[in-house]
């Protein structure tokens, strides 16, 4: 009081008489809610605004390509269309994308299979957990595509080789983010499945699963992300390392030819499946759990 | 029991007087009672953090009987909570025993449900009745049809039939902690464990759930172990109060309320047993240190 006169004046707030109103009814007040226009109601879809986007995307290309005019270095949107049209009629770049896929996909399960029993130890024994933190530390950065020289030292050109670096690249961000879910499980919800005498496995199924099911998500996408990558970059730097070759196997193909709007249709191949796979089956996922029990956005 | 009562509201004094010795009870409970259903002898728990090793309550004894809606009240600090964890099994004692129905407490279990005072305690992958039929059909106990009619039994109970299939995140804190307590009862357990389970709610919604939880005691007549800071909580849900003092937590008196309810709220006999405890939980230390010293 005595440093500032700040205080010397004190604010007193005045005094009004009290009243008692009656509430209008809402059917006086008019509407309430309407119905939003057409625009609003399709800009508020996800995928027509994202559609839009790639539209917008492709005519820059386009436009870029034909001022550039040069098919070797970019070609046009419209002659990479082609091209994908062609391929996919006459070249058998669906089979391709096939045997990449399913070649992709059995290092995918393997990594999730590992993944799931290094985590559960990791859940349930002290050394579990520390094995499978010293484990992702190490491996976690070494990208996986390195390993391909040893595989190819180990299992010989071939789908095995393939899948021992896929898996490595599948199992480490899934594990990280599958134990950062389970670790993240509130003790309220622990206790809970305790209480009901949940143990061990069971425990482990019932509630940590589902409870820590947006991180497992997140790293089973981050996972697929670093194993299509992975395989593409296997493909392309030893082509031949399976029978049949793939879809980095068609692009690397496609460079030698100099049939650069191939490589380019490739390449959009690629896009064309990560887009589909996070857009369409993740999101299904999501959509259809943690979506509907609102544990995400 | 009348005279008994009488002589307890006469004074605190009396209470005072109590005897410490390992594994009798206070004078004024060794009437001739039933078996307990809830017998904690001596109950010494300690918990971890990073650095300490917390004596949370010392010596602390109390018999729950059938039907009871036994209130631990303490103020913050005074290991209710860790307590109530020690009976529910998440917490073993370092000395002494926790019985119920003759049985040793050794690990949790669905014999003692416990409602908590968190709203994230609903598993948010289940719709309310999936929640109250999970620890049913985890039990075993009933087929399938038996557990869904028990579920929609119990749902109906907490009023929230209309929400049978709706996923947690959608209700209200009010209705989560209603789906909580009707799938504690459900288990239809030995005894119900609420850890201040009404705590985080406003002020008219916790008035009406403790009115609600009365009528439902009075259906069912459940026994429920429950743990406030609230006094006034625990004159209008419990019929027997255990005070307990901070620091760590000791058993302060063990007092009647099953006089009261809701409708006492203003009457002379509340606020005197209000003011009671209050003085009891805020009395200057001289006790404790006497107690201290032996």
């Amino acid at each position: 009081m005595a440093v500032t006169d700040f205080g010397s004046a004190k604010k007193t707030p005045p005094i009004r008489p009290p009243f008692e109103m009656k509430v209008v009814k809402s059917g006086n007040i008019g509407e309430i809610q309407r119905p939003l226009s057409l625009w609003e109601q399709i800009t508020s879809i996800t995928a027509v605004r994202r559609i839009a986007i790639l539209i917008f995307l492709a005519l820059v290309w386009q436009l870029y390509a034909l001022y550039i005019n040069n098919p070797l270095m970019i070609p046009t949107f419209s002659a990479t269309a082609a091209a994908f049209w062609q391929a996919l009629l006459h070249d058998n770049l669906l089979g391709m994308v096939f045997v990449s896929v399913s070649v992709l996909l059995k290092g995918y399960a393997v990594g999730i299979i590992c993944a799931a029993v290094l985590t559960t130890l990791a859940v349930s024994t002290r050394i579990g957990l520390d094995f499978l933190a010293t484990l992702t530390s190490m491996f976690n950065p070494l990208p996986a595509i390195a390993l391909l020289p040893i595989a190819l030292l180990w299992f010989g050109l071939g789908e095995t080789s393939l899948i021992f670096v896929l898996v490595h690249s599948v199992l480490w961000p899934l594990a990280l983010n599958t134990l950062s879910g389970f670790m993240a499980v509130s003790d309220t919800l622990r206790m809970c499945g305790r209480n009901y005498g949940l143990a061990g496995l069971r425990y482990v199924i019932r509630i940590l699963i589902p409870a820590a099911l947006p991180s497992i998500i997140t790293g089973l996408k981050i996972g697929w992300a670093f194993a299509w990558r992975t395989l593409i970059a296997a493909e392309l730097v030893f082509g031949v390392s399976s029978s049949s070759g793939g879809l980095g196997w068609f692009i690397f193909v496609s460079k030698n030819e100099l049939l650069i709007a191939n490589v380019f249709a490739g390449l959009g191949t690629v896009i064309l499946i990560g887009l589909l796979v996070e857009n369409v089956v993740f999101r299904f996922i999501e959509e259809k759990t943690v979506g509907r029990w609102g544990m995400v956005r | 029991m009348q005279a008994q009562v009488m002589s307890l509201k006469s004074g605190v004094g009396a209470l005072d007087e109590r005897e410490t010795t390992p594994n009798t009870l206070p004078p004024h409970a060794r009437a001739e009672l039933p078996a307990p259903l809830l017998k904690v002898s001596d109950v010494t728990l300690q918990y971890k953090t990073k650095k300490h090793l917390v004596t949370a309550t010392y010596q602390v004894s109390f018999e729950v009987h059938e039907a009871d809606r036994f209130v631990l009240l303490g103020p913050s600090g005074c290991g209710k909570s860790t307590l109530l964890k020690g009976v529910a099994g998440f917490l073993s004692p370092v000395a002494g025993e926790i019985h119920l129905r003759g049985r040793r407490v050794s690990k949790p279990g669905p014999d003692r449900m416990m409602v908590f005072q968190e709203f994230d305690q609903l598993l948010p992958w289940k719709t309310v009745k999936q929640n109250v039929m999970f620890p049913l059909a985890m039990a075993g106990k009933l087929n399938a049809r038996e557990t869904q009619e028990r579920a929609e039994y119990y749902v109906e109970k907490v009023g929230l039939s209309k929400f049978a299939d709706v996923y947690p995140h959608m209700l209200s804190g009010g209705m989560k902690q209603r789906v909580a307590i009707a799938r504690a009862m459900a288990m239809e357990p030995d005894i119900l464990l609420m850890d201040e389970p009404f705590a985080a709610l406003d002020a008219l919604i916790r008035r009406r759930m403790q009115e609600e939880l009365l009528r439902l005691w009075d259906d069912v007549r459940f026994t429920v172990l429950f743990v406030t800071h609230s006094i006034e909580e625990a004159l209008i849900v419990g019929n027997r109060i255990l005070v307990l003092s901070p620091h760590p937590g000791q058993v302060k008196a063990e007092l009647n309320a099953h006089e009261y309810s809701v409708s006492d709220l203003g009457s002379n006999g509340f606020q005197s047993l209000h003011q009671k405890i209050q003085d009891m939980l805020f009395a200057d230390r001289i006790e404790e240190t006497r107690h201290g010293s032996n």
